[in-house]
């Protein structure tokens, strides 16, 4: 069993106008096999928490600690995260010119592994991935992420997760974008990942939309840069029935 | 190709289409272009690193330029011409002098094969001439200071599996050396020319290629030079009727080199490829111009040149000239540019210049973009555990890699790949 653990995280950007904190003491405990999904209105610092643990260049962090099984994550490159076993599906997953997809998927299995796969079955994982995942086979020659739809970029971030078997996984607004077959297609291969992984999940999302298909086991709120509140999937839908009016009423006084 | 949506019958005299119901093309009156650009891409400059410039048009039309073999119809270059203004003339003082051999480069024919004869040509000897025209002062002086052409001569339909190799080896660096070759195709011929550039000299090598009806012709020229070589040259081709042409231009090694390749047809069914891949290092000016004049109607063209620049003073230059004349109705034509840059310090110009004398044409567009190495590309192939250097790689070869596979012979796509290896390892990628 691993644990991923988020203590008292503050995280800051700059900004044409100067450094502005964005996260502003988070504390999170993860353990291998749950579900946490972190709701909460927009800009109030979700998606900055999931590059800071991916460890993306822009987010700068002035205090506090993320460490996995008790190492130091944020002293890992980008890089080393993930072969650590941190997964980040992101919420524009980047177009990469040049790189064929069977190309990308390989390099950053063999990366990860610290092996290549065995052509054989590596080949069938895929296509049999793919298949679940319902992406067309000509996927495979096409330029990572090049001229695909929103749907299907989101489809391909999740087929990565299931080739690549994180430890853990964050999920920055996966269901954005994703008409109602696809949200059902990208859930099923999440929860797949879960079972068969024993995945610690971090799930970030603006509606609830999702938490139909991928039942949580804890609920954080997220208001400007803190965990307001946190509870089981009974929050999630009182969320569904109140929206973040009640979190956001103080700010506003 | 957009038609009209008028539900008209289009009025025809003795088939081909006129009246108002016509094909045409958006932006395209029968006389010529009305908009400054084609569709294109946008061209990308990102805060502070590199620098480049993008133009769709300048100077006057290409169908203005003097084209000629002899010497005193080009005066010695100041910098301020518009095919020299990018160059550095200093420097190139040595190979644009109206001056004898003093090192010859040797030629070779790395293979006999059937069908295949090497020959020379004298000055005004046919078919020497009769497609090469000088377009500036560099290829008139190599023209004319070149005794001896070798001439390679396919047979007619002779059909070659293996690659002809020429290795043109400079001997002596700095030395100036000319040289004139003649490849020839005779019809229903398909033949491979790779041409390979070693050593170091003072080089100023003219190519002429006679592509006859009916031939598949592909001429690979790669330059590998020593650093201290200097290149000029001038490449031409005439494209048969029903024939096929594809040049290569892989430019790694060097000084300096300046590439001239140009492509014209001499009746209809023509298509032409031009390919151009460059990796300039700190200090190398590499700078290609291609010229595919549509002369003549129902031929297509396809031009590709991407580039890599690394290294402080690294340089390139890319002028891509497309004219599509009055009687070349029924054209399709296209041209590219992308240059990649790695580092500060480095530039790239990008010009495609697009003139159309016609609106009777199938297609015409031109695209040029040049970007820096996007760290985003970076940190999405870094998430997935693929380490920093490999990434770089990743990214570099796959940008590059259209190119190589557009040559099409294994054995030399294997040794680009390990020349690209090469030059990624020099920056520390």
């Amino acid at each position: 069993m691993s644990t991923l653990e988020i203590k008292d995280l503050h995280v800051s950007i700059e900004t044409e106008q100067g450094v502005k904190e964005i996260l502003k003491g988070v504390t999170l405990t993860i353990n291998s096999g749950e579900i946490h999904a972190i709701m909460g209105p927009n800009g109030s610092g979700k998606s900055t928490l999931a590059s800071t643990i991916a460890g993306h260049p822009r987010y700068t962090v002035t205090s506090g600690t993320i460490t996995m099984d008790g190492e130091n994550v944020l002293d890992m490159a980008v890089d080393e995260r993930a072969r650590a076993g941190l997964f980040l599906a992101m919420q524009y997953p980047v177009e990469v010119p040049g790189v064929t997809m069977t190309n990308f998927l390989r390099t950053a299995k063999t990366a990860i592994d610290g092996e290549a796969p065995k052509l054989r079955t590596w080949a069938k994982d895929v296509r049999s991935a793919m298949e679940k995942l319902k992406i067309d086979a000509d996927f495979a020659n096409r330029n990572v992420n090049e001229g695909f739809s929103g749907g299907e970029k989101k489809r391909v971030e999740i087929l990565q997760l299931e080739l690549f078997k994180p430890k853990f996984a964050v999920l920055d607004e996966t269901d954005s974008g994703l008409d109602i077959d696809a949200l059902r297609v990208v859930s099923d291969g999440v929860n797949r990942a879960q079972e068969s992984n024993d995945m610690g999940t971090l799930l970030i999302t603006h509606y609830t939309r999702i938490l139909n298909y991928i039942k949580p086991d804890y609920v954080h709120v997220f208001v400007d840069g803190r965990v307001a509140e946190q509870g089981g999937p009974e929050l999630a839908d009182e969320l569904e029935a109140n929206g973040y009016d009640r979190f956001l009423a103080p700010a506003q006084a | 190709m957009t038609k009209s949506a008028s539900a008209e019958q289009a009025e025809q005299v003795e088939g081909v289409e006129v009246g108002e119901a016509r094909i045409s093309i958006p932006g395209m009156g029968e006389e010529g272009e009305n908009l400054a650009t084609a569709h294109e891409e946008t061209e990308h400059t990102h805060g502070g690193l590199g620098e480049s410039t993008t133009k769709a048009k300048s100077g006057g039309s290409r169908a203005d330029r003097t084209t000629s073999l002899s010497v005193a119809d080009f005066a010695v270059p100041t910098g301020r011409e518009e095919e020299w203004r990018f160059s550095p003339l200093k420097k190139l003082g040595r190979v644009l002098s109206d001056a004898a051999t003093q090192t010859p480069v040797t030629i070779k024919l790395r293979k006999s094969a059937e069908g295949v004869t090497h020959g020379e040509l004298a000055l005004a000897q046919s078919p020497r001439g009769t497609v090469f025209s000088a377009a500036d002062r560099a290829a008139v002086v190599g023209y004319s200071q070149s005794a001896q052409a070798d001439h390679i001569k396919v047979a007619a339909d002779t059909e070659l599996t293996e690659p002809v190799f020429l290795d043109i080896t400079g001997e002596a660096s700095g030395h100036r050396a000319n040289a004139h070759i003649v490849l020839e195709a005779e019809a229903h011929s398909k033949v491979v020319f790779v041409l390979e550039h070693r050593g170091s000299a003072d080089a100023n090598l003219n190519v002429e290629v006679i592509v006859r009806d009916g031939a598949d012709v592909t001429v690979v020229s790669l330059q590998r030079w020593d650093g201290d070589a200097i290149h000029v040259g001038q490449q031409d081709a005439e494209i048969g009727r029903d024939a096929k042409y594809k040049h290569v231009s892989v430019t790694l090694g060097g000084e300096i080199v300046r590439l001239n390749s140009n492509v014209r047809y001499a009746a209809e069914g023509g298509e032409a490829s031009m390919y151009g891949l460059y990796f300039a290092d700190a200090g190398q000016h590499l700078e290609h111009r291609s010229f595919v004049d549509h002369n003549s109607p129902r031929n297509s063209s396809n031009v590709l040149y991407k580039g890599a620049l690394q290294g402080q003073d690294a340089r390139t230059v890319w002028v891509g000239d497309v004219l599509i004349r009055k009687a070349a109705e029924g054209t399709d034509s296209y041209e590219k540019n992308q240059n990649l840059i790695l580092t500060d310090g480095a530039r790239a110009d990008s010009i495609p210049n697009l003139e159309i004398e016609t609106g009777l044409i199938e297609g015409a567009g031109h695209a040029s973009s040049t970007g820096r190495f996007d760290e985003n590309h970076l940190f999405y192939l870094m998430a997935r555990g693929i380490p920093e250097k490999e990434a770089r790689q990743l990214v570099v070869r796959g940008f590059l890699n259209e190119i190589v596979q557009a040559i099409g012979v294994d054995s030399i796509e294997d040794t680009i790949h390990q020349d690209l290896e090469n030059e990624l390892e020099i920056a520390g990628f």
